[in-house]
């Protein structure tokens, strides 16, 4: 049971052609939908009983988010893709582009369908070069087939989608920041509300899903929601595309059903590299709070187990850390990246971000002060839930992560002077 | 509520467009213009930004963004805000293959530390400098998005994955040759 849904085509020759993606019943969903006029509440609802949660890291309901365009509203109203893929640790969405760039497509088309929109973007991060080329080459070989732009399939219905490529900065995966990227500024997230549901890209009704939300809603028209919902579990319907990475034999994308046991995940991935032993997992992204080996292989890979052991499924990128790792000098890393990402516009994320990169970077080089832990506690819980985007947060919560659950190696750096790990 | 979202605004515009740049270069950013909506030109800013510094041997300078910013009806600092924004934008001369080596968490764990050492011992510079005969940049990047191949970096548009010491001199030595001409 893998590869069922947006990695269907993987095991074909040049899976990314058209002819590849509709000999595994690609397009049949779209063609469905023009023929029959299937409404768009059904739609919606369709996607509603999927449990499709999105992809992008927050999980937030697909169908749900769907439902608050005001679909009467006259004007543009449009369809935006999350392809920027910047939470360390994620690969997932470079792989959909390669390997099954129609299926993006035809579930961004099936989006501006249900919501009344007839333009999509697809913001892609500018380092993806080869991905944006087979992207681009996707959507000719669609406009060529009738499948895209005017008068689709002789349906009355129009839809194109461009790309807009990115520029190399972190916070642009940030839903608002991107809207405001594409508009040809600088990427700084805006207050909300208002929502992109109601004034979203050139402050129109807009829906910003990501890649792989997309890319999943073909086949949950084309199999019916509770055929996607029965591939994973209760609040975690579907299956899901894991990058998983670090110190294992063989990283790389799987899509399996949501609540498969880790265990079986690192299986897949080929083990341990090395031999050496497993000592902590970020399970969902740099910014998930990480946890140690005894807690996660005992977890199953869905949103609630992932949540009850106080970590989050995020973007569903899994790094595996071994026990030659130190751990401070991970979170220094950690630390610095979320500080170079800042945009600034916030205190608490500009300054904050820079005091934990500082005071943990100085615990890592044998400088660290006693009194340094605290000071970490303090500086979190002065960002979280105090800014404008969740970068704030997800900066501060590695850092709260990291210290709950390896205090002892961040204090032994501190009185030592020296590395618990290596003795460095 | 009184939401407002409209382009920036730029009274001085400028006629002879024609006279910017050359007309391929003219053709890729109108290109790029064509996507969005009539009033949003600006919208391009970020391709333009990078089709004239790639044409530009990999750097922008002021006058390239401010013929951008003639180009695209933009006020000039709008120009600037962005160009410094966005980590793919060079403001200063780099050389002729920039090599972005990712060093986030993943490909660190992986060992690029190993492949930031060699680089720098081979092209006898420190991340973030250029060697003297203008060839390499070494450029230290966040993840790039392909943390299944750590480590990773990045030369022009091209991926290099699963880096060796033995695999980066093999990188270099085909770049090198490349140069011959
Ligand atoms: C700092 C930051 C970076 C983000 N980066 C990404 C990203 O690279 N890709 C993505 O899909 N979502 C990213 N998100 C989440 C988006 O804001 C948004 O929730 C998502 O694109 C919505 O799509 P979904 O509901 O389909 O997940 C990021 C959020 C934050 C706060
Ligand atoms: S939280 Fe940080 S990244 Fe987000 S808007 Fe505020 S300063 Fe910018
Ligand atoms: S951490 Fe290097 S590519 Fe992701």
């Amino acid at each position: 049971m893998a590869n069922e849904v947006c990695l269907r085509t993987l095991h074909l020759d040049r899976p990314w052609l058209l002819s590849s993606y509709e000999s595994e019943g690609g397009y049949e969903a779209l063609r469905k939908i023009l023929k029959e006029k299937i409404s768009q509440e059904e739609i919606i609802e369709t996607v509603k009983t999927s449990g499709l949660r999105g992809r992008g890291g927050a999980g937030f309901p697909t169908g749900l988010k769907w439902s608050f365009i005001n679909r009467s509203a006259p004007g543009e109203k449009y369809i935006v893709c999350n392809s920027d893929e910047g939470e360390p640790g994620t690969f997932k969405d470079r792989d959909i582009l390669r390997y099954n760039p129609h299926a993006l497509i035809e579930g961004m088309i099936i989006a501006g369908y249900a919501i009344g929109g007839t333009a999509g973007y697809n913001y892609i991060r500018g380092e993806f070069w080869e991905p944006y080329e087979r992207f681009e080459a996707a959507l000719e070989e669609a406009r060529e087939a009738g499948l895209l732009g005017e008068n689709i399939l002789g349906s009355g219905f129009s839809f194109d989608i461009h790309t807009h490529l990115g520029g190399g900065a972190y916070v642009c995966g940030e839903e608002t920041a991107l809207l405001e990227s594409i508009e040809g500024k600088k990427g700084q997230p805006r207050f909300k509300p208002p929502f992109p549901a109601m004034f979203g890209l050139y402050g129109r009704p807009t829906i910003i899903n990501n890649t792989e939300s997309l890319a999943s809603i073909p086949d949950i028209i084309r199999q019916g929601g509770e055929w996607f919902r029965d591939l994973g579990v209760e609040n975690s319907g579907g299956s899901k595309l894991f990058s998983i990475s670090g110190n294992i034999n063989n990283p790389g994308v799987f899509e399996i059903p949501m609540g498969t046991p880790f265990s079986e995940l690192l299986g897949m991935a080929g083990g341990m590299k090395d031999g050496y032993k497993l000592k902590a997992v970020i399970p969902g992204g740099s910014s998930a709070p990480v946890l140690p080996a005894e807690v996660m292989m005992d977890l199953n890979m869905d949103y609630d187990s992932i949540a009850k052991a106080g970590s989050m499924l995020g973007s569903g990128a899994v790094i595996v850390i071994d026990d030659r790792q130190c751990m401070v000098k991970l979170l220094d890393r950690i630390s610095y990246f979320y500080y170079e990402e800042s945009c600034g516009q916030c205190t608490p994320c500009r300054e904050g971000t820079g005091w934990m990169h500082r005071v943990v970077h100085r615990i890592e080089n044998g400088e660290g002060r006693p009194e340094d832990m605290d000071l970490l506690d303090d500086v979190t819980q002065r960002i979280m839930g105090r800014t404008i985007c969740a970068l704030g947060d997800a900066a501060a919560m590695p850092v709260a992560a990291f210290i709950q659950h390896f205090r002892e190696e961040f204090q032994y750096h501190i009185d030592h002077k020296k590395c618990m790990v290596g003795g460095r | 509520m009184s939401l407002r979202c409209e382009p920036w605004a730029r009274t001085d515009k400028r006629e002879d467009k024609e006279n910017l740049f050359s007309p391929e270069i003219r053709a890729e950013i109108d290109q790029w213009v064509a996507k969005y909506p009539d009033e949003w030109k600006q919208s391009a800013v970020m391709a333009a930004l990078r089709i004239v510094q790639d044409d530009n041997g990999g750097y922008l300078t002021q006058e390239l963004m401010d013929k951008v910013a003639d180009y695209l009806d933009m006020p000039p600092i709008a120009v600037y805000e962005v160009a410094t924004f966005y980590s793919m934008f060079e403001l200063s001369e780099v050389g002729r293959h920039k090599i972005c080596v990712c060093t986030n968490v993943s490909c660190m764990i992986c060992g690029s530390e190993n492949i930031v050492e060699h680089l720098e011992k081979r092209l006898g510079i420190k991340m973030g400098q250029t060697t003297e005969d203008g060839r390499f940049t070494l450029k230290e990047v966040e993840c790039l998005g392909a943390c299944g191949g750590a480590p990773m970096f990045q030369i022009g548009k091209q991926y290099y994955e699963n880096l060796t010491p033995e695999l980066v001199d093999s990188i270099l030595d085909s770049l090198e040759q490349d140069n011959g001409e």
